[in-house]
């Protein structure tokens, strides 16, 4: 070995100052994983819709991509497709698309959760709002009856093109779905997010590696089973038991996948308990009372709205400081 | 994870790769007298020792050559034999130039002591007179002056003394040898700063993950009812102060405040072995003992070494660096100083050299911040990273002031743990001196 000292520079050391060691969380890694967690829903879909829905994944991602490499060169910015988060975006709108969507209305929701939902406030790690709940918002808008039209899945034993979801069929028709088929997917629903198991396996992994923090799925979960089971103790007849709020519509895909987004959730850990509790307040609202029967989209949306409020007066207690 | 685990900790903090592997095993080494020394006058916090010494006169070991100047201050002893050749401005592991007293070193080995104190019968003032005699400062890093620590206070009640023997700082492994190789100088050591401040409950702390020396520890003490050996949860900063005496009696010290003003007194194992080598044995500290280790250096090993010895004689003991090395760090990986220069020598406080490779240090490229909370979950004084990175990078010292950015340790919790591999505490640090400089500006005027 050369000993370098300052008048003889022969080997060349690195001086960033302390730490020298760093985790081994990166932003790269850490998007890839949501990806491998939603594989799981991807798969559900497929079984209990066809093997089409792959097509409309893949439009939505390859847009979504395509989108956000458009706006970065335009804006002469550095192209980051390989961070993954358009690729997560356009899975997340894909998956709570119903099935057999329209491409070409796939391809424009895409478009819009990209350029609205993110790149106009300057990027992943600026925006406010969830971009594929964006999307999906602008989807729901734009093509109401496209957006509402479920498809029968496969192993249903109706013999029927279309279905209700067991949150319509229980809003309008007061028909109760077996918690079971919802369990597995065997449901009317978007495509990712009928199977409830498939949905729990890829959530259950990204809280377990350390990606997502268990508080905004808890204070969900905590949540809808106070404020579904205070409606429900007062008329059981009207109001469905707790249980069949957390099976139903999106509820587990957006407590493990939309709420927990880093960049759209509270940074606090006092924040993420109020804003898990408030979607969940602000849904059950919605499915009991709201004209829509599904409102887990509204309800991330409406919360995200807050999110710089509950950073701001959520700090943690300074260590030593008396309250 | 408190409903699981009833071990003792505090809330916050990382684990990272511990990598003590690497040298635990090695039994210290008592590393040859270099050829020369390079001894700086500031090697402790407060005003640097006067140089009673010139060029051309002939010292020996364990001889003082420099003085306590001011009451935070130490003497500061030759650690060879041999000749004054230059007084000058040098490099140090700081980074900064110091004034220093270059000697070079003849053969003999010889060394001035002191007459040994017993150790049942010493009082409080001989302990400070002969701790301040030794130039002993504290082991843990910021090179405080001992004896200073040691003396009662009339202001302030102190009920406990802790010695820190968490080592919380991945790689290094010293303290742990200490604790294997010399237990009871450890715990002999702990008694004498007991006596010295007047106080009856001491303990030790010690993370669950060292369980041999727990064992012997818990031996050793088992004669004391006054001392305790208290298990920790691993986690980085554990050995941080104010986290130690959280984990250990449940006691937070405020904003701006010391361990002094809740009672506690805490020692690292290093600075509780020197002492009892100053009061028993008669020695000044002319000795570091050190971790040698990373990926990148060929033989890691734990030695001691005579204070001012360069860290390239250090590096050579140990074989040299690898080529795949890219950075050397004085300190641990945490909180360690990188070195651009090994003509910079050992130091009374220098507990590790590293080296380390690419691997090792696991950087990314900095992308925005993603918002996702991590920094402030580690954070183990509660103070929010992110944002007070951001108002330093933004010059907005107000607000960074607002979000008590001076209660920030510089643990390095924060940037370790950054997804988006912003470099937090860097930023952090910054703000933190200007801000300070702000105060200052202001009390003045
Ligand atoms: S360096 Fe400062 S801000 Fe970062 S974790 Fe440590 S104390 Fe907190
Ligand atoms: S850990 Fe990094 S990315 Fe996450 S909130 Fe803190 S600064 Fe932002």
């Amino acid at each position: 070995m050369t000993i370098t000292t300052t008048e003889n520079p022969t080997y060349k050391l690195e001086l960033a100052s302390s730490p020298h060691v760093h985790s081994r969380w990166n932003t790269k890694q850490a998007m890839w994983l949501v990806v491998i967690a939603l594989i799981p829903a991807v798969i559900s879909a497929v079984i209990f819709f066809g093997i089409y829905q792959l097509l409309v994944i893949a439009v939505a991602v390859g847009f979504a991509v395509g989108t956000e490499a458009a706006i970065k060169t335009i804006r002469k910015r550095k192209v980051t497709i390989t961070d993954g988060s358009g690729i997560i975006t356009g899975l997340l709108l894909a998956l709570i698309l119903p099935p057999n969507f329209n491409l070409a209305f796939t391809a424009l929701g895409s478009i819009v959760a990209i350029g609205l939902g993110k790149e106009i406030f300057g990027g992943i790690g600026y925006n406010i709002f969830n971009p594929a709940l964006v999307g999906r918002a602008f989807l729901q808008a734009a093509f109401p009856v496209p957006m509402t039209t479920w498809t029968n899945p496969n192993f249903s034993q109706v013999d029927a093109v279309t279905t209700a979801t067991p949150l319509s069929a229980f809003k309008f028709d007061s028909v109760a779905t077996e918690l079971s088929s919802m369990f597995i997917g065997n449901i009317g629903g978007s495509l990712g997010e009928t199977s409830a198991i498939a949905v729990m396996l890829g959530g259950i992994f990204l809280i377990a590696i350390g990606v997502v923090n268990y508080r905004v799925p808890a204070a969900m979960l905590i949540g809808a089973i106070l404020f579904g089971g205070v409606f429900w103790m007062i008329d059981p007849i009207a109001y469905p038991n707790p249980l069949f709020h957390l099976l139903a519509g999106g509820f587990l895909f957006g407590l493990f996948f939309m709420a927990t987004d880093w960049v759209t959730s509270p940074m606090t850990p006092k924040g993420m308990w109020i804003y898990g509790l408030g979607i969940s307040l602000v849904l059950i609202i919605i499915r009991l009372f709201g004209g829509l029967p599904e409102g887990v989209m509204y309800a991330i949306l409406f919360m995200n709205a807050f999110v710089p409020l509950i950073n701001r007066y959520t700090r943690p207690r300074v260590f030593g400081e008396v309250k | 994870m408190k409903l699981f685990k009833s071990i003792k900790t505090f809330r916050g903090g990382v684990h990272p790769a511990e990598l003590k592997e690497l040298s635990e095993s090695c039994e210290f080494e008592i590393m040859p007298n270099p050829k020369q020394v390079i001894i700086p006058l500031s090697q402790h916090l407060g005003k640097p020792a006067k140089a009673l010494v010139k060029k051309g006169d002939v010292v020996k070991a364990g001889q003082i050559i420099a003085e306590q100047d001011g009451y935070i201050s130490v003497p500061i002893h030759s650690p060879v034999s041999g000749k004054v050749t230059k007084i000058s401005n040098e490099i140090s592991a700081s980074g900064f130039p110091k004034e220093s007293i270059l000697i070079s070193a003849d053969e003999s080995n010889e060394l001035e002591l002191q007459p040994s104190l017993n150790l049942d019968w010493v009082t409080p003032e001989e302990i400070q007179e002969r701790v301040k005699w030794a130039g002993i400062v504290g082991q843990g890093g910021a090179a405080f002056p001992t004896f200073v620590k040691i003396t009662p206070q009339p202001d302030k009640k102190i009920d406990a003394v802790i010695l820190n023997g968490c080592e919380c700082e991945p790689y290094l492994t010293r303290d742990y040898r200490y604790m294997l190789e010399k237990t009871e100088e450890v715990v002999d050591g702990l008694r004498l700063i007991m006596r010295s401040l007047g106080v009856q409950k001491g303990a030790i702390g010690i993370e669950d993950n060292k369980p041999k020396a727990i064992k012997k520890l818990k031996e050793v003490t088992a004669k004391y009812d006054n001392i305790t050996v208290e298990i920790l949860e691993t986690k980085y900063p554990q050995g941080a102060e104010k986290m130690l005496i959280k984990a250990v009696l449940d006691r937070e010290v405020p904003p701006g405040k010391l361990p002094l003003d809740v009672g506690v007194v805490i020692q690292n194992i290093g600075t509780a072995v020197a002492i009892f080598d100053a009061v028993v044995k008669g020695e000044p500290q002319i000795t570091a003992a050190m971790t040698v280790s990373g990926y990148g250096i060929k033989e890691p090993k734990n030695v001691i070494v005579r204070v001012g010895t360069p860290l390239a004689d250090v590096i050579e003991y140990c074989d040299g660096v690898k080529d795949d090395a890219i950075k050397v760090v004085v300190g641990g990986p945490m909180m360690g100083v990188a070195q651009f220069d090994f003509a910079a020598p050992v130091m009374k406080a220098t507990s590790g050299l590293l080296v380390l490779t690419a691997k090792e240090e696991n950087l990314h490229e900095e992308t925005p911040c993603l918002r996702c909370g991590k920094c402030i979950d580690v954070c183990p004084l509660g103070l929010v990273p992110s944002k007070l990175a951001r108002y330093s990078q933004l010059d907005r010292l107000e607000d960074a002031e607002g979000l008590d950015i001076t209660v920030c340790m510089e643990c390095g919790t924060c940037t370790y743990t950054c997804p988006a591999n912003i470099p937090l505490v860097q930023w952090i640090r910054l703000g933190k001196q200007r801000v300070l400089a702000m105060q200052r500006e202001r009390k003045s005027a």
